[in-house]
């Protein structure tokens, strides 16, 4: 096996600099739980490890009413998931967050990682795409942010430039009278990869009787998770009545190409993509109403 | 270029300076380096949960750390967990509960079940369960070892009041 070298820098642009005098063969770590399981399978050939989490960038967690959540890329999801100001807020987030592995892979993931490993059954990246994320990222021509819909490219790839590195994510505040939600489908209770997935945001107006906002993402049944813009069209204006739902339903339908695959067929995926879609408005409403 | 690093550790109360080949993951470092064996290799990818430890206070896969992370840690075993002749109420209610059979799994239970003790020392079995998904067994079966896990936490509580 080939030497690896290892190095825990303790800032960022200490960071960046390993990182882009490694070329293309350094892997960034956080929780490890992906890079450590690709580098032994052989699927990431790495020379150098760059350990990110004794950075202070990557470990922000903060919640402001007036400027939202920022999220630390390295932050681990159990952190995220005991954030009590989060969880109301972004509960789509949380829900993705806190359903990612067992609690040994709580203890170690991050939300930044999961979406680093740009898979587009990731359980955090439709929450972020509903709840209108940016990744801030950096790298040696300096910062810029990257909306959470555009950051993954294909399976396995992100828009991240070359040298570039994730550093934390921000999230705009909720607006009044706003929630959201994310659901997965996997043959079993816990632990596994989501078959399809969905999450939603909406707004209703201050009566709670019309949606005035609304954003919905699907995931595992495309080479990228997607924002379904129609889906969000069809519920704006309307009473999130049942007619609503089905056309928010129809529009991730059409927009869902999936492929077959031993965790689920085309036409099985597609359909699960209307059923989640609709359940994750309806969580969404149950939430803005409680609220 | 070093492909080594040495890292210091307290390992169940001892300080412990190791130096590890920078792919090693901090299971062999344990098994191998600083001869405690108690941790398990089950599957290297973080679905068994049989070389779970105590790393800084949180439960973790050591298989999935690397040994070079740990510089400065705090780590507890299964090694840590009897305090000499006397056995932990985990061990304990295990042994008398049967809840094990071949034992591969059973360090990775008792570290992870002490894990969840140590936060919450009356959980629900919705709780334990969930808590100890990680954590695969495949002969005893898991209602023994949630009977087991139940009954450690009464003890520790009536031993604490």
């Amino acid at each position: 096996m080939k030497p690896l070298e290892f190095s825990a820098p303790t800032t960022l642009n200490a960071a960046i600099k390993l990182y882009s005098a490694n070329g293309g063969g350094a892997g960034l770590m956080a929780g490890g739980t992906d890079l450590l399981v690709q580098m032994r399978s052989g699927r990431a050939e790495i020379g150098h490890v760059i350990d990110l989490k004794r950075i202070p960038e990557l470990n922000v967690l903060s919640y402001d009413k007036k400027r939202g959540l920022r999220l630390g890329a390295a932050v681990a999801c159990d952190v995220l998931g005991a954030f009590k100001p989060a969880k109301a807020a972004y509960a789509a987030l949380i829900e993705g967050a806190e359903l990612i592995g067992s609690t040994q892979i709580q203890s170690r993931a991050s939300v930044g990682g999961n979406v680093c490993n740009g898979s587009p059954a990731a359980d955090t990246i439709c929450s972020l795409i509903v709840l209108g994320a940016q990744c801030v990222v950096k790298g040696p021509q300096g910062k810029r942010e990257i909306p959470a819909r555009d950051f993954m490219v294909g399976p396995g790839k992100t828009a991240l430039r070359k040298g570039e590195l994730l550093v934390e994510f921000r999230i705009p505040p909720p607006p009044a009278h706003s929630a959201s939600g994310y659901l997965r489908f996997i043959p079993r209770n816990e632990m596994d990869i989501a078959v399809v997935s969905a999450a939603a945001n909406i707004t209703l107006s201050a009566n709670g009787k019309t949606c005035t906002a609304a954003s919905v993402a699907i995931g595992a049944v495309a080479p990228t998770p997607l924002l379904v813009e129609a889906a969000g069209k069809a519920l704006v204006g309307s009473t999130l009545d049942e007619a609503a739902l089905e056309a928010a339903a129809a529009a991730s339908r059409k927009a869902a190409r999936p492929i077959s695959d031993m965790r689920g067929t085309k036409e099985y995926r597609t359909h699960m993509a209307g059923v989640l879609t609709k359940r994750a408005i309806a969580m969404a409403l149950q939430r803005a109403r409680g609220a | 270029m070093s492909t080594k690093t040495v890292v210091t550790a307290v390992i169940n109360g001892n300080e412990t300076t190791m130096a590890c080949d920078n792919r090693m993951s901090l299971l062999d470092a344990l098994r191998e380096v600083a001869g405690l064996t108690g941790a398990k290799e089950g599957c290297l990818s973080g679905d068994c949960g049989a070389c779970s430890v105590i790393l800084n206070g949180k439960l973790v896969d050591s298989c999935l750390v690397l040994a070079a992370e740990v510089d400065g840690a705090t780590i507890e075993t299964v090694e840590g967990l009897a305090q000499g002749p006397t056995l932990h109420p985990l061990q304990k209610a295990f042994l008398q509960d049967a809840a094990l059979q071949c034992g591969i799994c059973t360090p990775g239970f008792l570290v992870a079940a002490k894990a969840l003790l140590d936060r919450n020392p009356n959980p629900s079995d919705h709780e334990i369960r969930y808590w100890l998904a990680g954590n695969l067994c495949r002969c005893t079966g898991y209602d023994k070892i949630l009977h087991a896990v139940k009954n450690a936490a009464a003890e520790l509580r009536a031993s604490t009041k």
